[in-house]
C-alpha cells in the first residue's frame, strides 16, 4: 500500500533523510521509533506530501506523492493524520471539526457527513462532546477527536506523529486504546511513537531510526528480542528502563 | 487672553446661508465617516490579500507583497494623497486624467484611494503577523485532510487569525478614522475641515476644535465599544478572549 523507496531529504545543506526504504502492506500496523531529531516525523510527513523530498520516491496505493503532476490534496484526502498537538480547528466546534473538511473536500452533504460524525464521535467515546469547542476539552479527549475527524474521510491509511508525546500520562491510555481498536480492526498504519507497549501489542513491524536513517526495519518480536544494531540496542536500553 | 467665548456659535448661520455652523460640523463629521468607511473596506479587503500572499509558500508573491508594503508604508500619508490627486491624473493618458480632474467629489474618492491604500499596508502586516502566530500544525493538519491551500486559508487559518488580531485591528480602524482628517489638505470637507472653516469665519477658534475633538472623541469610543463585543461574541471557547456565559446556563 505505501512503499517508500531511498528517500533523502535536505534542509539547505543539513541532510535530515538518507536513503530512507520501507514498505506498508495493506493491513499492516508499522511503528517508527528512535531518537527525537532522528527525522521520523519528517518521514512521515512526506508520506503525505506535507514534507517535500529531494531524493527518492513514495508511493501510496499506485500514485507518486513527489510527482508534481499528483493531486496532493486528493491524495491527502485518502491518508489520514494525527499530529503530536492535536491541531483541531479551535474556533469550531467538535462536531463542525469533523464535517466540514467531509463536506468541502468529500463534498459530503451536510446530513450523511454529520452522521458519519456522530458515528466517530461514539465509536471514539466523545458523543456528548460534539456542541463542545476544542479548548474545553482535556488533550486526551482533543486526540480522540483528532483521530475521529481523520477518519471521517474513510481513509486507506493512518499516519500518527507521536499522538501521546503532548499527553499528561493519565490520558496517554485512552487515546492507544483508540489506536489499538484500530490496528485491530485492520487498519493500515505508521505510527511514529515511543509507547512501545503498543508497539508489542499491535505492530507487525517496528523501523528504528537514527540520524535520518532507518537502521532496523524487523517484525516486532525480532525488534525486542535480538535488534541486531547496537544503536537500536542502546536506545531501547534507555526506554525500557521504566 | 482676551478671547470673546461664545458657545452660541453653534447655532448660528454659516457663510452658506442654509446651514447652522453645528449642522456643517454634522455634515463634516458625515463624510468623516463615510471617508473612513469606504477606506477601511479597501484597507481591510486588500490588507488581507496581500497578507495572505505574504505567507504562501510562492517566494515571488511574497516579494511581491513585501514591496507592496514597504511603498505604501514608508511614505507620508500626507505625501500619497498629494501624489494621487495631485500627480496621478499628470501621469496617466491624458484624456482619463482630465476625466479624473473633473470627476465630482474628486477629493473624496482620491481621500478613500490613498487612505485606504496607506492603511492597507498596515493590515497587510497585521494579518500577516497573526498567521504567522498560528501553530504551524493547523496549517499542516488542514492540508493533510485534503484540503487545498485557497480552503485551508478560509477555513482555519483566517478565521482564527482574526480573532487574534482584533485588538490591533481596532486601532487600525481608530487610526483609518482620525487619518481622513489628513483629507482637508486635498478639499475634502470632512469634521477637521469644517471646524477649520468655522473658525476661519467666525473666530470662534476655541468652539470650533472643542467641538470637533468631542465629535471625534465619541467616534472612536462607539468604534472601539461595537469592536470589543464583536471580539467577545466571536471569540473561540476556551481561548483568547473568550468569556464563558454566566452560570446559569
Amino acid at each position: 500500500m505505501i512503499t517508500i523507496d531511498a528517500i533523502s531529504k535536505w534542509y539547505g545543506p543539513t541532510q535530515v533523510l538518507r536513503d530512507c526504504s520501507a514498505a506498508v502492506a495493506k493491513g499492516e500496523v508499522v511503528v517508527v521509533c528512535g531518537p527525537s531529531g532522528s527525522g521520523k516525523s519528517t518521514l512521515i510527513k512526506c508520506v503525505n506530501g506535507l514534507e517535500p523530498f529531494q531524493k527518492g520516491r513514495i508511493d501510496v496505493d499506485g500514485i507518486s506523492v513527489g510527482d508534481p503532476k499528483t493531486d496532493l490534496p486528493k491524495l491527502r484526502a485518502r491518508i489520514g493524520m494525527v499530529f503530536q498537538h492535536f491541531e483541531l480547528f479551535p474556533h469550531l466546534s467538535v462536531l463542525r471539526n469533523l464535517t466540514l473538511p467531509q463536506i468541502k473536500v468529500l463534498g459530503r452533504n451536510p446530513d450523511a457527513a454529520r452522521d458519519k460524525a456522530v458515528s466517530l464521535l461514539d465509536r471514539v467515546g466523545l458523543r456528548v462532546h460534539a456542541e463542545k469547542f476544542p479548548g474545553q476539552l482535556s488533550g486526551g479527549q482533543q486526540q480522540r477527536v483528532a483521530i475521529a475527524r481523520a477518519l471521517a474521510m474513510d481513509p486507506i491509511a493512518m499516519l500518527f506523529d507521536e499522538p501521546t508525546s503532548a499527553l499528561d500520562p493519565e490520558m496517554i491510555q485512552e487515546v492507544l486504546d483508540v489506536m489499538v481498536g484500530l490496528a485491530k480492526d485492520g487498519m493500515t498504519m505508521i505510527v511514529v511513537t515511543h509507547e512501545m507497549s503498543f508497539a508489542r501489542k499491535v505492530a507487525n513491524r517496528v523501523a528504528f531510526m537514527d540520524k535520518g536513517e532507518i537502521v532496523e526495519d524487523a517484525p516486532t518480536a525480532d525488534f525486542f528480542g535480538k535488534p541486531r544494531s547496537e544503536r537500536a540496542q542502546l536506545f531501547l536500553s534507555k526506554i525500557l528502563q521504566h | 487672553m482676551n478671547y470673546h467665548w461664545n458657545w452660541d456659535i453653534f447655532w448660528e448661520l454659516s457663510p452658506d446661508g442654509v446651514h447652522t455652523y453645528f449642522q456643517t460640523l454634522m455634515l463634516g463629521t458625515a463624510w468623516t465617516l463615510i471617508t473612513a468607511a469606504c477606506a477601511w473596506i479597501i484597507a481591510f479587503a486588500s490588507g488581507s490579500i496581500v497578507g495572505v500572499v505574504r505567507t504562501t509558500p510562492y517566494a515571488i508573491a511574497v516579494r511581491l507583497g513585501d514591496v507592496y508594503v514597504e511603498l505604501f508604508r514608508n511614505v507620508p500619508l500626507l505625501v500619497q494623497m498629494f501624489l494621487w490627486y495631485f500627480v496621478f491624473p499628470e501621469v496617466v493618458p491624458h484624456a482619463f486624467g482630465t476625466w479624473l480632474k473633473q470627476l465630482p467629489n474628486g477629493s473624496f474618492y482620491t481621500a478613500v484611494v490613498a487612505l485606504g491604500l496607506y492603511m492597507s499596508a498596515r493590515v497587510a502586516e497585521q494579518v500577516r503577523a497573526g498567521i504567522l502566530s498560528l501553530p504551524r500544525g493547523q496549517r499542516q493538519a488542514a492540508l493533510a485532510l485534503g484540503l487545498t491551500l485557497p480552503q485551508t486559508y478560509a477555513y482555519v487559518l483566517l478565521p482564527m487569525t482574526y480573532r487574534i488580531i482584533m485588538p490591533p485591528l481596532t486601532s487600525e480602524l481608530l487610526n483609518t478614522i482620525k487619518n481622513s482628517a489628513v483629507a482637508l489638505t486635498i478639499g475634502l470637507m470632512e469634521l477637521t475641515a469644517r471646524a477649520r472653516a468655522m473658525q476661519e469665519f467666525s473666530f470662534q477658534v476655541f468652539e470650533a476644535f472643542t467641538a470637533a475633538t468631542i465629535i471625534y472623541i465619541i467616534i472612536n469610543i462607539v468604534v472601539t465599544f461595537a469592536m470589543r463585543l464583536l471580539e467577545r461574541r466571536i471569540a473561540a471557547p476556551g481561548y483568547l478572549g473568550f468569556r464563558a456565559p454566566a452560570a446559569g446556563h
